[in-house]
């Protein structure tokens, strides 16, 4: 429901809801290029190539919009993303998550992680209940993001600032979760999730 | 309320209900019947004991359950569940204030301005008393980037404030709400731990401070530092342990009468859908008691792992139990004059709603109204509606009397305050 009303608050999602014809659904679709724009540039349309930039496709938008809070809040620090939600009003955070949402997730089209990596993973993933809240998939939901297939070194980042709490998550859960991991941990779980 | 939606409420109620004012200690040990101690222990998954999922059963329903956090946005003051809240007859509820995103404890200056914690956003704002043409109060946000702020207390012109391990006091606070004000350390001798680590605080009859310091996850054996409750002066010397087994409080008050310490105790996760229970607890020798955590849960159950070698009996059981994983957060007995007479001296207590339940319970603010022996003899539902068909709509933190003797909650989900008052 609140995802729902969210979205129409959008002009895109507005004018699409109004008007049926060709020529009207491509002035939204428009709207939410020119509008992710700046953020493909560094990201990607949905999967980065860059490293140490995160994949967006497939993130919830609630998970988006935390993020965002987050950024312009100092409350988690990722330059150029503080300075760059430093503006943002509650409605711009809404609007770019939404339009954020819309991304396709990345998949990983290479080889899968080697068998013996893949079985210490496995194991990581059923001991520190990875799925409980990322899904059976690890693809997210609500607030919790989409991990599977991220970039590698993103997620051993992410993982070992919960861990040393340089990172401190909007909820305490991941704080929680990484203090039981190590450097060993990190580095097989974010070769396993990457290479889903 | 609409008509589908009455007979679901009223249902789910009566059934929590029944089950909680039926296990009141003292009316023998109908808990215990009802949801037999026997649960299984869990199998023993290697989860970290830091973990809110460490004690997590292996099974399909169980992976399903997870704390979420609420929104970092706040709920526009239009799309306020109102219209879903409801209150016993003769009371009416309307919205207080709006735009406080994660509004978590609260505390009144005696000129009326509410000032209001949070656990995820960092912030502390301040509610000026004075409703403009609409209604409509103005909010200010009297600081920002603050680690996990969930405690306000406000005494003698000042606000104090409870970060995550370290505690603040902001002087003659009147005339510091543009957000500029120095703050003075006050206390920073407490753990670093995220499990709960956020606090609620407040300053009892005795002057001095009460700050808890929950136990580091779900089902951990504590360190002598961690799950228990503190008393110290106001400048943050001479601090005292005066409750030990205490899991996670988040909301204690005192007696009027007996100026005894009562408080809400959250109990642990993944034991079973049905226990433990949330208890509701009162401090009669302080620093004398252990409430139970990690040997005994809801008086009358020892746990699976760590209760073997001991017996319930070994420590003080709880007054009344107040759900299984209901979250029992902010308690404060009724001090005002406004509600009738049979809320005299009553406690209210938020019931943040259960994350780790099938069927979800809380959700509300019960009333529980003591019996003669000074114990409580009856919890009753005061202010509903926040579950909907298994879902939220809000999420109430803390209760508190507002000068005028009219009760105010708030709602960490949509970040608003709600007030409940009495006739006209």
């Amino acid at each position: 429901m609140r995802r729902h009303l969210r979205a129409l608050r959008g002009p895109a999602s507005a004018l699409g809801g109004l008007l049926l014809t060709g020529a009207a659904l491509a002035a939204p679709d428009a709207a939410l290029q020119e509008r992710l724009a700046p953020c493909i540039g560094c990201h990607g349309a949905g999967t980065s190539a860059t490293e140490g930039v995160p994949s967006l496709g497939g993130q919830p938008a609630d998970y988006v919009v935390t993020q965002l809070f987050q950024f312009r809040e100092k409350q988690r620090e990722a330059p150029p993303m503080n300075e760059v939600a430093a503006g943002f009003s509650d409605d711009d955070l809404r609007a770019y998550a939404d339009a954020v949402a819309t991304l396709p997730p990345p998949a990983w089209s290479g080889p899968p992680a080697d068998a013996a990596l893949a079985t210490r993973a496995q194991a990581l993933v059923a001991k520190h209940q990875c799925n409980s809240c990322h899904g059976p998939d690890l693809a997210g939901r609500d607030a919790i993001p989409r991990i599977r297939a991220q970039r590698e070194e993103y997620l051993a980042k992410a993982l070992a600032a919960y861990k040393s709490n340089a990172r401190p998550g909007y909820d305490p859960a991941m704080n929680e979760v990484a203090q039981g991991l190590s450097e060993a941990d990190i580095r097989d779980l974010a070769a396993y999730v990457s290479h889903l | 309320m609409t008509p589908i939606s009455q007979p679901i409420l009223t249902r789910s109620l009566t059934a929590a209900l029944a089950g909680l004012s039926l296990s009141l200690m003292g009316s023998g040990p109908v808990a215990a019947q009802e949801t037999p101690a026997t649960a299984a222990p869990p199998p023993s998954v290697q989860v970290d004991r830091g973990s809110a999922l460490y004690g997590r059963p292996e099974g399909g329903a169980a992976a399903k359950l997870a704390p979420v956090a609420g929104p970092p946005l706040a709920t526009a003051a239009a799309k306020l569940p109102l219209d879903k809240l409801k209150v016993p007859e003769g009371f009416k509820i309307e919205v207080y204030a709006s735009g406080l995103a994660n509004a978590r404890e609260m505390t009144q200056a005696p000129d009326g301005t509410l000032y209001v914690g949070t656990r995820t956003v960092g912030k502390v704002y301040a509610v000026l008393p004075k409703a403009d043409g609409d209604g409509k109060r103005e909010v200010k946000t009297i600081a920002t980037g603050l680690h996990r702020p969930n405690g306000v207390a406000y005494h003698d012109g000042a606000l104090y404030v409870a970060e995550l391990s370290k505690i603040w006091r902001y002087d003659d606070i009147a005339n510091h709400s543009d957000g500029a004000a120095k703050p003075t350390l006050v206390y920073d001798d407490l753990p670093k731990d995220e499990a709960h680590g956020w606090k609620f605080i407040a300053i009892g009859p005795d002057n001095k401070l009460y700050v808890p310091v929950g136990a580091p996850g779900n089902i951990v054996m504590p360190p002598d530092t961690h799950a228990q409750i503190r008393r110290m002066d106001l400048d943050g010397k001479n601090a005292e342990v005066i409750a030990r087994g205490v899991r996670n409080t988040v909301g204690f008050d005192w007696n009027p009468k007996t100026k005894q310490l009562w408080f809400t105790d959250n109990g642990r996760d993944w034991v079973s859908e049905d226990i433990p229970n949330d208890e509701l607890n009162v401090l009669t020798e302080p620093g004398k008691q252990h409430f139970g955590y990690p040997f005994c849960h809801q008086g009358t159950f020892t746990d699976p792992e760590y209760g073997w070698g001991h017996a319930c009996s070994e420590f003080t059981a709880p007054a009344a139990l107040l759900g299984p994983h209901t979250a029992s957060l902010g308690l404060r007995f009724y001090t005002g004059t406004q509600f009738p007479e049979a809320y005299r001296d009553a406690m209210f207590v938020a019931r943040h709603g259960s994350w780790n339940r099938t069927t979800k319970l809380g959700g509300d603010v019960v009333v529980a109204k003591p019996g003669s022996d000074g114990k409580t003899a009856a919890v009753e539902p005061f202010l509903t509606g926040f579950l909907q068909d298994n879902k939220y709509v809000g999420r109430p933190v803390d209760v508190l009397v507002a000068k005028d003797g009219s009760l105010l909650v708030s709602d960490d989900y949509n970040g608003a305050i709600y007030r409940v008052s009495y006739g006209r």
